[in-house]
């Protein structure tokens, strides 16, 4: 039952892949791109990682990928930017890309048959992961916080008011 | 609880909250109308409730038109975003004691996860209509939700932390000696304003607004798709509401009456007091509704997080 359902979702976040990245309109492409994060959700839930089906969805399918959208409806693409994507999308681009990513494909299998099994099935809690992440890997939520850190006061002066002349006067 | 049980009641919760928002488009109208002192729609049978019957009448037979200058595929989809997402987040509530479509020991950030792919719904509707106030309305809907769903998230933590769960059971059983609305009372406070944000209800309508952007994202949108749209803000009134009782009113929690009684009362005086919001305060601007998220919201709820942690730790003995 469980290798069913995982076929089905990881079918479908590959499908949902390919399309995303063969869509010319950039929403089409998006709303692809958001199934397939749906579909990788799916996949971490079946194997036993609930928490971090919740994340993938809360934060790269509710907020990431909100602001893509967001985006894309400020740039309000037409019709050029439809035929700019159609003219990316010929072989000669996607070729040497899909044999590299073919290569990684076939070490991946590789991989999976020196006897890894990934469907063993054991549930991951939200204490697990919690206590992991701020025992062993202390280290590692440290140093992401300070380049979130960084990244959150590089956008503050960024989007600071100074470039225009009446500045303090936008509120 | 087995197989059948559980389709049964799966089936029984989709036709009773689809029901139940159904008659709620009239119930809110007639509280409007005692709250703001006139009538109300009170024509049609006892008290007027079979209008709920004629407005469904006259949804399913208008015409179902597309705009031929609309993007047809997201067009259709955007409005079944919203009512699957809502749908789904119902499957954590914790109605009774065993009566929960699932117990996941992720309940809460479930919850939160489909609330945050409802956001889609809006954002594609307005996107796909190809038309400037629907596009106006996506985007204010796309900046309000992202912003909100922040301190969302945040304002429930601290219940997390007194609870040491995520699971929606167990946060309904650990407040068996005092309610989180006491213990918590500025996650309440947060929690409501950003679900009333969330859910894109009248002091929050800006994606909407009628005055500024005659209906903003749902602009092109009639008969069933924008019934569809109704429907999943209704839907999406009721799950805030179910969550406000599970983890801040002790959920099916209380004395003599039966567990899914306490339940459904709690939440009916929720669901009262945001139609009586809704009858009470204005709609804010655009940029007092940001700067009150960003300036106000989001400090409380930062300060009452590291309260919050502050007393646990103290609590379970681990500060000196």
């Amino acid at each position: 039952m469980m290798g069913v359902l995982f076929y089905v979702a990881a079918v479908i976040t590959v499908v949902a892949a390919i399309m995303a990245m063969t869509r010319s309109n950039a929403a089409h492409g998006l709303i692809f791109l958001i199934v397939t994060l749906l579909g990788i959700a799916v996949l971490f839930f079946l194997l036993g990682a609930p928490f971090a089906a919740a994340l993938e969805i809360v934060v790269y399918a509710g907020a990431i990928m909100v602001l893509f959208v967001f985006v894309i409806m400020m740039l309000n693409l037409g019709e050029q930017a439809r035929a700019r994507e159609q003219s990316l999308l010929a072989f000669r681009y996607w070729l040497l890309p899909s044999m590299m990513a073919g290569v990684l494909l076939v070490e991946l299998l590789l991989v999976f048959n020196r006897g890894l099994h990934p469907m063993a099935v054991e549930t991951v809690t939200p204490k697990a992961v919690a206590l992991s992440l701020f025992g062993p890997y202390i280290l590692g939520v440290e140093l992401a916080s300070m380049l979130l850190l960084a990244g959150l006061v590089g956008a503050y002066h960024l989007g600071r008011d100074f470039l225009t002349k009446d500045r303090g006067r936008s509120q | 609880m087995d197989e059948l049980k559980v389709v049964a009641f799966i089936v029984a919760l989709v036709g009773g909250a689809v029901g139940a928002a159904a008659v709620m488009t009239w119930f809110e109208r007639r509280m409007l109308g005692i709250w703001q002192d006139r009538l109300g729609p009170n024509r049609i049978g006892p008290f007027g409730i079979v209008l709920v019957a004629a407005d469904m009448l006259k949804l399913l037979g208008k015409h179902d038109w597309i705009p031929p200058f609309a993007d047809r595929p997201v067009f259709v989809l955007a409005p079944t975003a919203i009512v699957i997402a809502m749908m789904l987040g119902f499957a954590v509530v914790p109605f009774a004691p065993d009566l929960v479509v699932i117990d996941m020991n992720v309940g809460l950030l479930f919850f939160l996860a489909m609330t945050s792919l409802a956001v889609y719904s809006v954002l594609l509707g307005g996107l796909a209509s190809n038309n400037k106030y629907a596009l106006l309305g996506g985007l204010r809907s796309a900046a309000q939700m992202v912003s909100y769903e922040v301190f969302m998230g945040l304002s429930l933590m601290g219940v997390v932390m007194l609870a040491g769960s995520f699971s929606l059971p167990t946060i309904v059983e650990a407040q068996s000696q005092l309610w989180f609305a006491i213990t918590q009372p500025l996650g309440l406070f947060v929690f409501i304003i950003a679900g009333l944000a969330e859910s894109h209800r009248l002091p929050f309508d800006l994606p909407e607004a009628e005055h500024e952007l005659t209906a903003g994202f749902h602009t092109e949108y009639g008969g069933m798709k924008f019934a569809m749209f109704m429907l999943g803000e209704y839907l999406g009134l009721m799950l805030i509401s179910c969550m406000i009782t599970t983890l801040f009113l002790g959920g099916w929690l209380g004395p003599v009456l039966p567990p899914i009684v306490w339940f459904f009362l709690k939440t009916f005086v929720v669901i009262l007091f945001f139609i009586l919001l809704r009858a009470a305060i204005p709609r804010p601007r655009y940029d007092q509704l940001m700067s009150l998220g960003w300036k106000v919201m989001l400090p409380i709820t930062l300060i009452n997080l590291m309260l919050t942690g502050a007393i646990a730790l103290w609590q379970s003995g681990g500060m000196p």
